[in-house]
């Protein structure tokens, strides 16, 4: 069986790895299509979030991707509907709700579990201040029940409806993003794919499209916003790698969108809008860039959107979370539970903080020691300086006492003195023997 | 027997007072101001430079990543002369960059409604005077042009506090200038559901109905009023269709002529604002609006003097009225503050 050997592409990353070459067909590159197989089986989630003001053309934009009819339009006569919002007489302060529409959706064999949620009243009041809040609280609570899932001891089936992927609406005024975008953008783009679109981009010419998406990109760069990109790896092959760029080049998708088919010019039908000026067809390039959103949102990226949300949103968001919660990383839990070990390792813990103990009071008794014994030194010095000192005081007098005897000792001289003295001679016995007992 | 014609023999003359007026008015020239109400992008500057074929404004615009975003409403007058077959115009655009484009926009009306309120109380002080020009330049605002967002279901809540407000101090006409994202059933959508929304916070929009019209005049508001709120594009290219130079803007799959009535209502709009009801406007902001506020402003300086007087007489000076020593020198004093605080 000496088939011709396959070319081994080996990650580099390992550095231990020696590359190998087979000299026959193992098999195992059959892997890829046994995973294909059960994802397939399974089906697969995707949860897409749509926010913008109203009126940008959203839920047709959905409806367009999906070519099915996820959400229904608030088209033309449904007068019903028409005045919720503004007729209401509320002065203008609407609250963003939170909305979310579930679709199981069938292609080829491979069903998808769509899930469109949507943000009606997002940037409708007078007061916009607070109108990312809710959305980002949404994301962040579908993070937490992904989390609370893990965490439970039966851990079979958990339901993934974390967010993959954002869509922003920019509307096309043509100057730069407006307040209310920075701020969204600025708050959510670390919890969630962001991907900006300009919104119905059929009121602006080629050459205003240019400019307007310069702006934007020079003020997502100013402020530091994160939006999703798509990157290609060294596996791709370069056609791969090209189209990524092409596709790159052109965020924000400046897109318009259409579930109506007209007639065009050639008297052909496409999906589109007419305007007495023209046709502008939905899955035209040279129109707008519906064509590459929807082959970087479904067609090539999607996996990728799913595993940056899975691998790198959702991981940051839990670490910041139980870091605020106070969780510190123990790594006792991963050892093997032994009770003796157990038993063996806290007897050596108390031995250890006994010997401790032992070694703090034998130090602190040891200073005590020292302290005194420098004190008694003292004082001994004291004592002996002072004795010192009247010895010499008293050896002095002595000499004194001495020369004084020895001149008294000379002959006739002293005889008057002595008469006239006689306390002096008894006197000089008893200091003799005063000196004498004295020692 | 019928009365003798008296149109060949005894002809008076009167009739050349239109053509006195008209000299006179070539003489004197007149005055027109225009305030452009709306967010940032939505076509304002532009539109008045397609108006006029002239460029009069800048756009005020954020369009560096290095500007700051306004924080509030400002108001930038320009003032520009124009003629035309000897008619001239002094032109006041007044433009209010900021307005609607903070993520607050509570109150960012507020510069608006104080902007004009402020010409009217200008124009009163100047008429109260002793010794009064004759003719008082008129910075009174004679049109508010309100730009509607395009695609939203009808009017958002920010349009319906500031159309409220505006409605009552000025002559508002609301517009949509970047239409060309609506198609024509989309566009006519909008404009009932601008209406009826309209009628149900009772915004009244210029023009309005007066005893004074007559069949004709009637008819043409009517034209008018269907057309509210206009549907515009506005340009100020020139872009070549096949040899013929075109104002309007060119996108790839069509070109759209800003002077066709099937592309846009801009020349109805023009042929509005400028052919049929320019002296209108002129005339209801002076007859209406002015005389509204005069009305009002007067009688708060008597409610004032009154208190003033109830004061003197209750004996003592009363704490609150002290501020306003300039409202017992009526008619000539200053306007005291406080009555135009109230927006």
């Amino acid at each position: 069986m000496r088939s011709a050997s396959i070319p081994v592409q080996s990650p580099a990353a390992s550095a231990g790895a020696t590359k190998k070459k087979m000299n026959g067909y193992v098999g195992f590159s059959n892997y890829p299509n046994q995973e294909h197989r059960r994802s397939v089986k399974r089906g697969f989630n995707f949860t897409l979030m749509v926010v913008g003001e109203s009126g940008l053309g959203k839920s047709t934009l959905v409806n367009t991707l999906f070519e099915s009819k996820v959400y229904p339009t608030k088209d033309s006569d449904d007068g019903a509907a028409g005045h919720t919002g503004t007729s209401s007489g509320e002065a203008g302060s609407r609250a963003v709700e939170i909305t979310s529409v579930s679709a199981d959706i069938l292609e080829n064999g491979v069903k998808l579990r769509l899930s469109v949620v949507d943000t009606p009243g997002f940037g409708d009041s007078i007061n916009n201040e607070d109108s990312w809040r809710p959305v980002l609280e949404n994301i962040e609570s579908r993070f937490d029940a992904y989390l609370a899932q893990e965490n439970r001891v039966n851990r079979s089936k958990i339901v993934d409806n974390r967010v993959n992927a954002l869509l922003y609406f920019i509307k096309p005024t043509g100057h730069a993003l407006r307040a209310i975008d920075i701020e969204f953008m600025k708050h959510l783009h670390t919890r969630v794919n962001l991907i900006p679109v300009i919104a119905k981009a059929d009121t602006l010419t080629p050459r205003e499209v240019e400019l307007f998406k310069a702006r934007i990109l020079a003020d997502i760069n100013y402020h530091g916003i994160h939006t999703f990109k798509p990157v290609s790896d060294q596996y791709d092959d370069p056609e791969t790698v090209a189209d990524n760029k092409t596709i790159a080049a052109k965020i924000p998708f400046a897109v318009i969108g259409s579930e109506k088919l007209v007639r065009r010019a050639d008297g052909q039908m496409v999906r589109g809008r007419q305007y007495p000026w023209g046709v502008i067809e939905v899955e035209n390039e040279a129109h707008n860039d519906f064509v590459s959103l929807r082959q970087m949102l479904l067609r090539t990226h999607m996996e990728e959107l799913r595993d940056e949300t899975d691998v790198s949103l959702y991981e940051s968001y839990r670490t910041q979370k139980l870091l605020a919660l106070g969780h510190v990383q123990d790594n006792s839990v991963f050892r093997e539970f032994n009770p003796r070990m157990q038993q063996e390792e806290e007897e050596r813990l108390h031995a250890a903080k006994m010997s401790k103990l032992e070694a703090e009071m034998s130090a602190v008794f040891r200073q005590k020691v020292q302290e005194k014994e420098g004190k008694l030194k003292q004082s001994e010095e004291e004592l002996y300086s002072r004795h010192q000192q009247m010895k010499s005081v008293l050896e002095k007098q002595r000499r004194d006492l001495d020369e004084k005897r020895t001149r008294l000792a000379q002959p006739d001289v002293v005889h008057t003195h002595s008469s006239a003295h006689p306390e002096h001679a008894q006197r000089m016995p008893s200091k003799d023997k005063k000196k004498r007992g004295f020692f | 027997m019928a009365a003798p014609s008296n149109e060949s023999q005894d002809y008076v003359g009167f009739d050349t007072i239109t053509q006195q007026m008209e000299r006179k008015f070539l003489k004197r020239g007149f005055n027109l101001n225009i305030i452009l109400v709306g967010e940032s992008g939505m076509g304002k500057s532009t539109l008045v430079n397609s108006i006029f074929a002239s460029h009069l404004v800048d756009s005020m615009g954020r369009r560096t990543a290095q500007e700051v975003i306004r924080k509030t409403t400002e108001i930038t007058p320009v003032t520009q002369t124009l003629d035309e077959n000897g008619v001239r115009v002094r032109l006041t655009v007044i433009d209010t960059p900021g307005f609607g484009d903070q993520c607050n926009n509570e109150r960012c009306w507020d510069p608006v409604i104080r902007y004009i309120k402020d010409q009217h109380a200008a124009y009163l002080e100047r008429e109260l005077k002793p010794q009064r020009d004759r003719v008082i330049n008129d910075t009174r605002v004679h049109a508010c042009l309100y730009f509607l967002n395009p695609g939203s279901r009808g009017l958002r809540p920010l349009d319906v506090e500031v159309l409220k407000r505006l409605t009552e101090v000025t002559n508002v006409i609301p517009v949509i200038a970047k239409s060309d994202s609506m198609t024509v059933e989309e566009r006519t959508v909008f404009k009932r559901h601008v209406k009826e929304e309209m009628s149900f916070h009772r915004i009244a929009v210029y023009p309005y109905p007066s005893e004074e019209d007559d069949e004709e005049d009637r008819m043409l508001n009517s034209s008018i009023k269907d057309l509210v709120p206009f549907a515009v594009v506005g340009s100020e290219e020139i872009i070549d269709v096949n040899g013929t130079p075109v104002r309007g803007r060119r996108h790839g799959w069509g070109v759209i002529n800003i002077f066709d009535e099937t592309h846009s209502d801009f020349v109805h709009l023009r042929n509005f604002l400028l052919r049929t009801h320019l002296s209108d406007l002129i005339e209801v902001t002076s007859q209406r609006h002015y005389e509204q506020f005069r009305t009002s402003q007067l009688r708060q300086i008597k409610e004032i003097r009154a208190q003033q007087a109830a004061a003197a007489a209750a004996g003592g000076s009363m704490p609150g009225h002290q501020m306003q020593p300039a409202a017992a020198q009526v008619p000539t004093g200053p306007l005291p503050q406080q009555p135009m605080a109230q927006v």
